[in-house]
Order: C-alpha cells, then sequence, then structure tokens
C-alpha cells in the first residue's frame, strides 16, 4: 500500500506536537529559574504567569492533541491496512486545530490570557483565547469522528474478527475523548465566550468549576493512552518477545474508557461547592480506575519477561538484562515504568478523599503531575516518534545512541526536577507562584530544593533539544536507497480468534459510559439550577 | 387494566436484565485467563477494596472528610451581611463556647490580617471570597480549603502544636497571587484567653 498521504498527514500533525513541546520546554526552564529567584533581574509576575499559561496550554493542549491524532491517523491507516477515511477531511481538522492553536497564542504570548490553562473562571481572559481552544477541540473532534467511522467500516468489512488492538485502544481513546471534552465545552460556550464577549453579567465559579473537573481526569487518560497503546502493540515485538494478553489489554483499555469519566471530583475534594456524598463516589471510582494500570504493569512486565527469557535471560532477574537496553522503545519503557511506579504511588495519595487535604494545591501537584505526564507519558512520544520518525521520512533514524542518551537523561532530568518539587509541597510551598514572598522562616527550607529544580531543568532542556536535534537530522538527512521497513505490531503469545463481542465493540460501553456519568454529575450539575446560587462578574488579573 | 400492563412490561423488562447478565457473564467466561493473570487480578482488586474499605469507613465512622458544607452567599455584598461585616470578622466564641473564626480572601490578603488561636482546641473555619477563586492551607497543618466566590467554605479542625504559621493562598487569583498571605498564632491552651490579644505588629518570625 502507498501510504504517502498519510505519512504527510501524520508527519505534519507531530510536527507541530513537537514544535509545541520545544517552545514550552524552554518556558519551564525559565519559570524554575524566575521562581527561584536566583537572577533577581527576571523576577516579574507578568512574564511568569503567562509564561505558565502558555507552557500549560502548549504541553497540556497542543503537545497532546496533535500527537493523538497524528499518531492516531497512522496507526488506523497501519493496523487496519486500509488509507485514511476521508483524508480531505483529516486535513480540515489539522487546520482548524492549527488555527486555534495560533489563534489562542497571541493573548497568550502578549499577556492577554493568563489565566492558565484551567480557565479560573470569574477571572476573564481575552476572547481569542477562548475561541482558540474552543477551534483546537473542534479539530479533534473530527479526527475522533474519522476514528469512529474507520473502526466501523473495518467491523463491517471483517464481521466476528477481532479489531486489532491498536486500532481498539485508538478507538477508545477518541471514544473517551468525545465525552471528557463535552464538560469544558459546555463550560467555555455557556460561560466564558457570553462573558468575555458582554453577553452575560455573571457566571457561577461553582458550576465552572464542576463542568471543568468533568473534563479534568479522563483528559490525562486522554494523554496517556498513546504511551499504553506503546506499552501493548509495540514493545513486546520490539523487546524481541509476545504480547502476555491480548485480551487483559482490552479489558484494560474499556476500563480506562469506561473509569476515566465519572471521576472527575477528587480535583473538588477540597471545594465548598459540591457534597461529601458525590465527591466521595468520585473517589472510590478514582481508585478503581487505578485497575487497569496495574493490571497494564503485570502484562507489560511479563511481556517483557517472555523476551528477557526468549533471548536467553536466566534466573529470577537474569531475563532483566538480557533484554535488548538499546532499543529505544525498549529502554523507554523501561525508565516510563518506574516513573510511573513513584507517580503512581502519589497518585494513590493524592486520590485519597482525606489525605489530599495535606497536599492539595501545593508543589506537591505539579511535581506529581510532571513525574506522570511529562515523564511517563512524554518519553513513550518520544519512543513512539523514535519508532515511526524513518517510516514515515523513509530514512534511517540519524543516531540511535542519541536517542538513547536523549531516553536517558529526560529520566534522570525528571528525577532531579520531580523530587524536590514533591518535597516542596510537603513542605507547604503553595502551587503556581511566581516568587518566594512570605515573611517566615519555613521559606528557608524551601531554598535548596528550588535550586535543585533548576539543574533538573536543565538536564530535562538539553533532553529535549537533543530529541528535536535527532528529528530534524533524520528528515534532513540526505540518504539514497530504498527504505521499506514497516511498523511492526506485537502478537500476543495465545493470539486471538474471536472475542465477544462486547470486549470487540463500544455500544454497550457507550451506554455504560451514559449511565454512570448521570450518576455521577447528574445532580451535582443540576443541583446548581435549584439552589439559590450567586453568580460572579468577570475579574482581570 | 394498566398496573397489569405497566407489571407486565415489569417482567419483560426484568426478564431482559437477567438474560443480558447471564449473557454478558457466559461471554466472560469464555474469555482466556492466564492464571497467573487471574492470581494479580485477585490481588489487585483485594488491595483497592481495602483501600475503598479504610477510606469509606473513615468517612463514615470517623467522619474524616474535606470540607464539604454546600452553602452560598452573594460574595459581592459581605460588606452589607451581618456575618462578614468587618466588625464581624476574626476570632469567636459562639453560643456553645465554640471558637468560630470568619475569614474574608480578597486579592491580595486574608482578613483579619492576624489571628490568635488556641492550640488542641476545635476550631471551626468559614471562609469567603470577596473576588475571585482563592484557597487557602496553613503549612504543616490540615486546615486547607478552597475559597470560590458565591460559596462559604467550612472546615472544623484543630491545631495540636503552639507556633507562628503562616496563611497561604495556594490558588492563582492573579499577577499578585505571591503576595496573598497572612498570620495565625496558635497559642498553648492555658495561655489563651478571649479576645486575643496578640497584636499584628508584635508578631516577627
Amino acid at each position: 500500500m502507498n501510504d504517502a498521504a498519510e505519512r504527510k498527514l501524520a508527519l505534519s500533525h507531530l510536527w507541530v506536537a513537537f514544535i509545541a513541546f520545544i517552545v514550552a520546554c524552554f518556558m519551564g526552564e525559565y519559570q524554575v529559574l524566575e521562581r527561584s529567584g536566583l537572577i533577581p533581574a527576571l523576577d516579574s509576575p507578568t512574564v511568569y504567569f503567562a509564561s505558565v499559561s502558555t507552557h500549560g496550554v502548549l504541553m497540556g493542549f497542543v503537545l497532546t492533541t496533535f500527537f493523538i491524532m497524528g499518531f492516531g491517523y497512522y496507526t488506523a491507516s497501519t493496523s487496519l491496512k486500509v488509507p485514511v477515511w476521508n483524508n480531505k477531511l483529516a486535513w480540515v481538522g489539522f487546520w482548524i486545530s492549527l488555527l486555534g492553536t495560533l489563534l489562542a497564542a497571541i493573548p497568550l504570548l502578549t499577556g492577554n490570557a493568563s489565566v492558565l490553562y484551567t480557565f479560573y473562571l470569574p477571572m476573564q481572559a481575552h476572547v481569542a483565547f477562548y475561541l482558540g481552544a474552543t477551534l483546537l477541540i473542534v479539530g479533534s473532534w473530527i479526527w475522533c469522528g474519522i476514528m469512529w467511522v474507520m473502526f466501523k467500516q473495518w467491523k463491517q468489512v471483517h464481521p466476528k474478527q477481532p479489531v486489532p488492538l491498536a486500532m481498539f485502544a485508538t478507538t477508545a481513546n477518541a471514544l473517551l475523548w468525545l465525552w471528557a471534552s463535552a464538560g469544558v465545552a459546555l463550560e467555555v460556550l455557556f460561560q466564558a465566550i457570553p462573558l468575555a464577549l458582554g453577553w452575560i453579567d455573571t457566571v457561577d465559579p461553582g458550576l465552572a468549576r464542576t463542568l471543568f473537573a468533568w473534563t479534568l481526569h479522563p483528559i490525562v487518560y486522554f494523554w496517556l493512552i498513546p504511551a499504553y497503546i506503546a506499552f501493548y502493540v509495540f514493545v513486546p515485538k520490539q523487546a524481541g518477545g509476545y504480547l502476555y494478553s491480548d485480551e487483559a489489554a482490552r479489558g484494560a483499555f474499556i476500563v480506562l474508557a469506561v473509569f476515566a469519566l465519572p471521576i472527575g471530583f477528587h480535583h473538588l475534594y477540597m471545594d465548598p461547592e459540591q457534597a461529601k456524598g458525590w465527591k466521595l463516589l468520585h473517589g472510590i471510582g478514582t481508585l478503581v480506575v487505578s485497575i487497569p494500570t496495574l493490571v497494564t504493569g503485570f502484562t507489560v512486565i511479563a511481556s517483557l519477561e517472555i523476551a528477557g527469557r526468549l533471548r536467553g535471560g536466566k534466573g529470577l532477574f537474569g531475563w532483566i538484562g538480557s533484554l535488548p537496553w538499546s532499543n529505544p522503545m525498549v529502554l523507554a519503557v523501561i525508565l516510563s515504568l518506574l516513573m510511573l511506579i513513584l507517580g503512581g504511588f502519589g497518585g494513590v495519595i493524592n486520590a485519597s478523599y482525606a489525605m489530599n487535604a495535606m497536599i492539595h494545591n501545593t508543589a506537591w501537584v505539579p511535581g506529581h503531575f510532571h513525574l506522570i505526564f511529562a515523564g511517563t507519558t512524554v518519553i513513550m512520544y518520544f519512543a513512539i516518534a523514535y519508532y515511526l520518525w524513518p517510516m514515515l521520512v523513509q530514512k534511517p533514524l540519524f543516531s540511535n545512541s542519541l536517542a538513547l542518551i536523549q531516553l536517558w537523561t529526560w529520566f534522570i532530568g525528571m528525577g532531579i526536577l520531580t523530587t524536590p518539587w514533591h518535597v516542596l509541597g510537603l513542605l507547604g510551598q503553595p502551587r503556581r507562584i511566581s516568587s518566594v514572598v512570605y515573611n517566615t522562616l519555613l521559606t528557608l527550607a524551601w531554598k535548596p530544593y528550588e535550586l535543585a529544580m533548576i539543574f533538573g531543568g536543565l538536564i530535562l532542556l538539553g533532553s529535549a533539544c537533543l530529541f528535536i536535534y535527532n528529528l530534524a537530522k533524520t528528515q534532513l538527512n540526505p540518504v539514497s536507497g530504498v527504505f521499506t521497513q514497516r511498523v511492526e505490531y506485537a502478537e500476543a503469545i495465545h493470539p486471538v480468534k474471536e472475542l465477544p463481542e462486547y470486549l470487540n465493540d463500544f455500544t454497550l460501553w457507550n451506554r455504560v459510559i451514559a449511565v454512570l456519568m448521570l450518576i455521577s454529575f447528574g445532580v451535582p450539575i443540576l443541583q446548581f439550577f435549584f439552589m439559590n446560587t450567586f453568580g460572579s462578574p468577570g475579574w482581570g488579573y | 387494566m394498566q398496573i397489569e400492563t405497566i407489571i407486565q412490561k415489569y417482567h419483560i423488562l426484568t426478564g431482559q436484565c437477567v438474560d443480558f447478565v447471564r449473557d454478558f457473564y457466559e461471554q466472560l467466561r469464555s474469555v482466556h485467563v492466564e492464571q497467573l493473570e487471574r492470581k494479580w487480578i485477585t490481588i489487585t482488586l483485594l488491595v483497592i477494596g481495602l483501600l475503598v474499605v479504610i477510606i469509606v469507613g473513615d468517612a463514615f465512622f470517623h467522619g474524616v472528610n474535606p470540607p464539604s458544607k454546600v452553602e452560598t452567599i452573594d460574595s459581592a455584598k459581605l460588606h452589607l451581611s451581618k456575618e462578614f461585616a468587618e466588625s464581624n470578622l476574626g476570632v469567636q466564641l459562639d453560643d456553645k463556647g465554640e471558637i468560630m473564626v470568619r475569614m474574608v480572601a480578597g486579592r491580595y490578603s486574608f482578613f483579619p490580617k492576624h489571628i490568635a488561636v488556641p492550640a488542641e482546641t476545635k476550631i471551626t473555619f468559614r471562609w469567603v471570597s470577596m473576588d475571585v477563586l482563592h484557597g487557602v492551607h496553613i503549612p504543616m497543618t490540615n486546615m486547607s480549603t478552597m475559597i470560590v466566590p458565591g460559596y462559604v467554605a467550612e472546615i472544623t479542625t484543630s491545631f495540636p502544636k503552639p507556633g507562628e504559621y503562616p496563611v497561604l493562598c495556594n490558588e492563582y487569583c492573579g499577577l499578585g497571587h505571591n503576595h496573598m498571605w497572612s498570620n495565625i498564632s496558635v497559642i498553648a491552651k492555658e495561655d489563651w484567653t478571649f479576645p486575643a490579644t496578640v497584636p499584628a505588629e508584635g508578631i516577627k518570625p
């Protein structure tokens, strides 16, 4: 199959993602430096909060959405062995999302949208910021639609056959994102934009926070699922073995898609606008959603063990040494899992209904999500890029050893950045401050940790530059000869011949999600229309 | 007549549900699961189950809950309200002799700027915002809550250790967010008298 059209589509999306990423990395290093107070000349809350807002939008919305779309198109076409359905429409989605990104960038970079990527109504940004964010999401909905159509079309042509795991998981993510983004879409369309345009005078911040919480948890699974896809469909093959269990993988993706949605109130544990019963219900759901991650950890490690033993590894731990550590995908998964273990432990603390009070809104929280997102998740984005790039540009990777150095330095830098960040949180430092001006002895204990973070950030920035350099060099390398390598999807040790329909389709799960969302968000949202609430006017910042 | 049709429909519906669950279970049984995998999934379920039992048990039997009293207030008219008028802020004893602290958060401080409370005593805080979102925590204590305009954030806690503590805003509230903080003195229970007499300017960390 000539997949030039798919390659161009994927490559365009991935470049937008990684350009956003490298810009945001420079901002990140500036932020740790500014925050530490080491260079007094840098001190400026105006620049700092414009930078934090942009960093968050670029990393959380642009890098992720474009990466997921590009990776999704390529996965769909290579795993189903068909061209992307309606290529033109896919490009329309790309341009809508890009237009949205550029539209939002103007107010962000000029300091007219320093409301952080979580919006914080009743604080009010320039309307272009909200419109841009909306367009970015609308573009991604087109991607969801295309994934859904390709999934259904393949099933029609291949009745009763199991959908390839990579496509099954991609479709799960599309479904998850359609549900997840509805919350923030409601907030932006009915509150933020009308307020910014002066159509309404007040908004209810309680309702705004509830709607944002609807999106805020599943969105992190939207970001994480590509990493899990790589765990299941690339890693076993790259390590030289087989996937331990195809069924467990499907089960994990289903539980992720279903239970990531009705649990957003763990972001509202400390909020006054929701009652404790609802918080407890969402808290239990949050613990349930850790089950697929625990299953994933087991299946991936079991797959690695199969590979290690096939390669001659002996003894209880001998197989670890015989894994191909010089394969970027294998190295990345090992480092990713190490960060997942630490980050997951922190996550259980955040999820714990009452224990969360100790770390709520402290530096612990950004420490946690950098470890689990920028660490566990983004390191797999790197691995996927290293794996796909040669096929996308039809040239061999510029340097495998640079890739390995890059992955190691990312891991080490992330450790040096996030460990002190967690400690700062335990020492009571609030998140989202641009400098420490509190006149209290407590702040003396914070200093050394802030300095360590600058160093960690510097290593990460260097690592990020290496990543972009390697990709650019690969693409620009003048190489002659035919490049024939194709994407190889891992086979399960017991290949699945047939599956019950509920493990091969989402119709049932879509209904389950609808019921769970109604239960967990129905009353908590409706209450705002029955209580005697008082709106807040918009505020500058 | 109508009731009979409803009952009939109800029976059909339950029948369908039972069939569905039975079918689902049969299909579930037919899925191939390795012995080792089965064990791991069981362990996972037990661990998560244990965590759920601890959290739910603490919530129901020990009353360990985050601040969740859903109570609305007009944040634009705090100065006109009786409860959060300036003269009524700070530490007060309620009619049961329990300590009640009323605080207003506004860009960029908590008002009053200094309060003194006794250690090892149950204290109820009522926080309101007069403008945007704020959050507050007192490091090394359990005193932490979001302050959302339009709502009263009520939290009951106690401070085990006397000392001078900062009261920090932990939610981004504008470009001056760093400067939003105030002080609280936790005084040994036996030394504390009402009303608190420690002057704010006397507190030098």
